[in-house]
């Protein structure tokens, strides 16, 4: 399972080498043999699965932190796999066509692999980290796809826009996370199951339920962070098939179906989740009625689509649960389909401009009959798997105990406008006179027209043969949340009941409003107007603030003088020591424990402030650096004698290199020498003694303390036991804490680089006015 | 400072202070040394070099820059880190060792290559710095 997931990042890393020549030209469909074959990886699952069978594999990362890499594929996980592999394979396959003769077509691939792996990582962590980690890998690929037309400020804009909010819930989520790993010691979903009444009673319940509802809410753009995914639509249209409404935006979705067995059934869980799903569903339905653009209409049908999974979620029964299941798969087949046929659209005629399209089923009948299909199930007419999935959300809600009248209400109005968003986007660009503009529109590719086309004739299969599904993925999906599943049964008919009547409500206001309301400019100019009390704007607004304030802030304190920054370090640390030692500290000096001094110390003594005074009172820079040296390596001779060998060593190495970087800069510096006044010198005087004192006083306080050497001692005893190393110090560095280390190296290196960018890359001032 | 003296003395002292840069290395498991002593010492033998005979004549006897040095280092330690991933199914960073010990060296084992990773990269980091700086001030 390991393999599966890591086969997207390799074959991202293998597009760095020659990737250009792989996917140009004819073997650009080779990329799509990867989803294709963990597409049937997964399938494969599916009968082990429908039997109640979980799979689990665990390869150990940190396991001294508790962090592993877990895999659990049950039936949710499942569901998900399918998902992102199977449309991936049509998405890979579609980009070869859609994006034919790009130039970066090798980086997009590459993007959409790391997307791919990271998905599948995201749905089939057990543990919360790794899923975190995944879950940021995620929102950084769509960021890097989102901003794929780099040239264009829009959509550079959209995609730091998308990166803000989605990374902002992943450290949410990553804060929840080690919470819940607090409160029941594991970090392993499935064995928090098992402590669940830890976690309800634990007094961080709430704290930890709204940081995962952050992490949900802005990565599945529920209200009021939706609108991220309006901005996202610059993304190439393949991107806004996959990313933006069959998977990623689904993984919020994922983490509360995940989480709901754990933290779900309570008060606070389910009425949150209820409204915030049902002000985004109703809200952005709303916002459906005023879009041209065909990506902005389905934009906004996704993100109400979302509200309704929260809201199904948030009701918490047996049948929302179901609900919400199977209407997963039928967004997922429908939304899909009817973002393709958009792309197709949009690429072979140029325009996505509703008020403009029409007829084009003449130029283009395949993709015709794909919109039409896909409006269908998204309209809930019969016989499609639409019609299936909205009659289980009324069954959901109808059968409340609690203003069940009032949320199916709702529900109706809602899935009116997302049926008449359906209608919008996928049956009116196909309909009525073809105009002459569009007469010579070409026939599309073969790719670009039969992957819709399959996902729209899928759409009616499941939903003539509902029983395809029920058992394979339905059934288990509900399973996850641990509630009973032994009376599902998916059909299409169910006789005349209420729900039925609500159904064919539905379909005959959806089709009523679509013959009445003409998608016009005017109407979008009309919401345009509210835009300033958007969440959108408001948001922005405070990021503005926030950049300003920062820049207010780095201007008071960063001089660009180091002597200042230096200054307003010591000053802190005085004050904030001085403050501790000043507040209730008994003063102790324990004289017993002082050694007695000796001729060599005294002698290096004698040199240290000698050489300090030399270069208080210096004339010239260099008197003061070599000055500056003597003193570091009489602090080198102080660590020979205190037996620090090591600590000794690396001083005098680092003394030598400083002050040959010193004198290589100071050599060429003109001789005017701009000595700093008396004031200054008694200024920093003041501050050098009193810090000094300070440092001196917390010595001795230190030495008063007990020593505490449990530490030292473990090291000690088993550097050459456990790591077979006699000097300790180096055991330390290169073993015990050899992960800081190679952190360390790291930061050494892009310190290096820095100063490498800072010096050498550096534009000319004649370049700089160019650009 | 180009005086005679120091410049042949350089050209002596430069395959010295290398020998003796690995010496402290490799002894640095059981006695005071390791990589990053080890690193600074042959960066300032060859900060030493450029000092008696110009910053030309070191870049030429390096052949490439220094900065090619940090990447190559960090895959050295990284890869000393990942083996016990791949050939041993062990944790990331497991400490491996030999059991028999080879002459000269002692026991061989990960660390000591991590160590040589961090040998390579304080040395490229710090000749980067170094030559950077003197080349622009």
């Amino acid at each position: 399972m390991l393999i599966a997931i890591l086969t997207g990042f390799v074959f991202a890393i293998l597009l760095f080498f020659g990737g250009k020549n792989i996917v140009s030209g004819k073997l650009a469909l080779l990329p799509a043999l990867i989803p294709l074959s963990l597409f049937i990886y997964f399938v494969r699952f599916i009968k082990d699965i429908s039997n109640n069978e979980i799979v689990h594999k665990t390869y150990e990362w940190i396991p001294s932190l508790g962090i592993n890499l877990s895999f659990t594929l049950d039936g949710l996980s499942l569901l998900f796999s399918l998902m992102i592999t199977g449309i991936g394979t049509l998405v890979f396959a579609y980009t070869s066509a859609y994006l034919k003769g790009n130039n970066y077509l090798d980086r997009f691939y590459g993007y959409l692999a790391v997307f791919m792996a990271a998905m599948l990582g995201l749905v089939l962590s057990d543990n919360l980290i790794s899923l975190f980690v995944f879950w940021e890998l995620t929102s950084i690929s769509s960021f890097f796809l989102i901003g794929f037309n780099n040239t264009s400020l829009a959509s550079r804009k959209s995609a730091f826009t998308a990166l803000g909010i989605t990374g902002l819930g992943g450290l949410l989520l990553l804060a929840g996370g080690l919470v819940l790993g607090s409160i029941t010691g594991t970090y392993d979903i499935s064995e928090m199951l098992q402590h669940k009444d830890l976690i309800a009673n634990s007094d961080y319940y709430l704290l930890v339920g709204c940081l995962i509802f952050g992490a949900a809410f802005t990565k599945s753009a529920q209200f009021p962070f939706h609108f991220w995914l309006p901005g996202a639509m610059k993304a190439p249209t393949p991107v806004s098939t996959y990313l933006h409404s069959a998977t990623m935006v689904k993984a919020g979705i994922y983490l509360l179906f995940r989480l709901s067995p754990l933290m779900g059934s309570t008060n606070f869980w389910n009425t949150t989740l209820t409204i915030v799903g049902l002000i985004t569903m109703v809200y952005s339905a709303f916002h459906c009625l005023f879009r041209t653009d065909m990506k902005g209409v389905l934009a906004y049908s996704t993100i109400s689509a979302l509200g309704i999974l929260v809201f199904l979620i948030g009701l918490g029964t047996q049948e929302s649960f179901l609900a919400a299941g199977v209407f997963i798969i039928v967004h997922a087949l429908y939304k899909a389909t009817l973002f393709m046929v958009t792309g197709v659209v949009d690429h072979q005629a140029g325009t996505r401009d509703i008020t403009q399209l029409s007829g084009l089923r003449k130029v283009m009948l395949p993709v015709a009959i794909a919109g039409i299909l896909a409006a269908i199930s998204n309209a809930g007419i019969p016989p499609s798997i639409g019609f299936v999935g909205k009659d289980l959300i009324y069954e959901g809600t109808l059968h409340l105990e609690n203003s069940a009248i009032l949320l199916t209400a709702f529900a109706i109005i809602t899935n009116v406008l997302i049926s008449y968003a359906g209608y919008v986007a996928g049956v009116k660009p196909f309909v009525g006179k073809l105009p002459e503009k569009f007469e010579k529109v070409k026939f599309p590719h073969f790719l670009l027209w039969f992957p819709p086309v399959l996902l729209a004739v899928a759409g009616f299969v499941f939903g003539v043969f509902p029983f395809l599904l029920q058992d394979s993925l339905v059934k288990p999906i509900v399973q996850t949340t641990g509630l009973n599943t032994s009376e599902i049964h998916l059909k299409l008919w169910h006789g005349f009941t209420p729900v039925l009547g609500l159904s064919a409500l539905t379909i005959g206001s959806g089709l009523l409003l679509y013959f009445l309301l003409k998608p016009s400019k005017k109407l979008e100019q009309f919401i345009a107007k509210f835009d300033k009390l958007s969440p959108k704007s408001i948001i922005e607004n405070v990021v503005l603030g926030f950049t300003n304030f920062s820049g207010f802030w780095t201007s008071t304190f960063q001089s660009g003088y180091l002597r200042n920054y230096i200054s307003i370090i010591v000053l802190f640390l005085i004050s904030l020591m001085g403050f501790t030692l000043l507040d209730g500290t008994t003063y102790k000096v324990d004289y017993s424990s002082f050694a007695r001094i000796t001729v060599y110390e005294v002698v290096i003594l004698t040199i240290l402030v000698l050489s300090i005074g030399l270069i208080v009172f210096a004339k010239s820079r260099l008197a003061a650096v070599v000055s500056t040296g003597i003193m570091g390596y009489s602090i080198c001779l102080l660590f020979v004698f205190y037996s620090a060998p090591d600590l000794a060593m690396t001083q005098f190495a680092i003394d030598t290199l400083t002050v040959i970087l010193f004198v290589l800069v100071l050599y060429k510096l003109p001789k005017y020498l701009n000595l700093s006044d008396y004031k200054m010198r008694i200024r920093d005087g003041i501050l050098s003694i009193a810090f000094g004192g300070l440092i001196s006083i917390l010595a001795l306080e230190v030495l008063a303390q007990p020593v505490n050497s449990e530490i030292s001692d473990f090291y000690a005893k088993n550097s050459y036991l456990l790591a077979h190393g006699k000097n300790v110090v180096n055991v330390i560095l290169v073993d015990f804490r050899g992960a800081d280390t190679m952190v360390e190296i790291s930061v050494l290196a892009i310190s290096a680089i820095g100063v490498f960018g800072l010096l050498k890359l550096r534009l000319k001032s004649v370049e700089r006015f160019q650009k | 400072m180009k005086t005679l003296i120091l410049r042949t003395a350089s050209n002596y002292l430069l395959p010295i202070l290398l020998l003796f840069s690995i010496f402290i290395l490799l002894r640095g498991h059981y006695l005071p040394g390791g990589g990053f002593v080890g690193g600074l010492i042959a960066s300032i033998a060859f900060v030493l070099h450029a000092f008696a005979n110009g910053l030309k004549d070191t870049k030429k006897l390096l052949k490439f820059h220094p900065g090619f040095l940090m990447p190559i280092g960090l895959a050295v330690s990284f890869l000393a880190g990942l083996l016990p991933v791949i050939g041993f199914d062990e944790p990331f960073m497991t400490g491996l060792w030999m059991h028999d010990t080879i002459p000269v060296l002692g026991a061989l084992g990960t660390a000591m290559f991590f160590d040589i990773g961090v040998y390579i990269v304080v040395q490229g980091v710090t000749l980067t710095i170094i030559f950077t700086i003197s080349e622009s001030a």
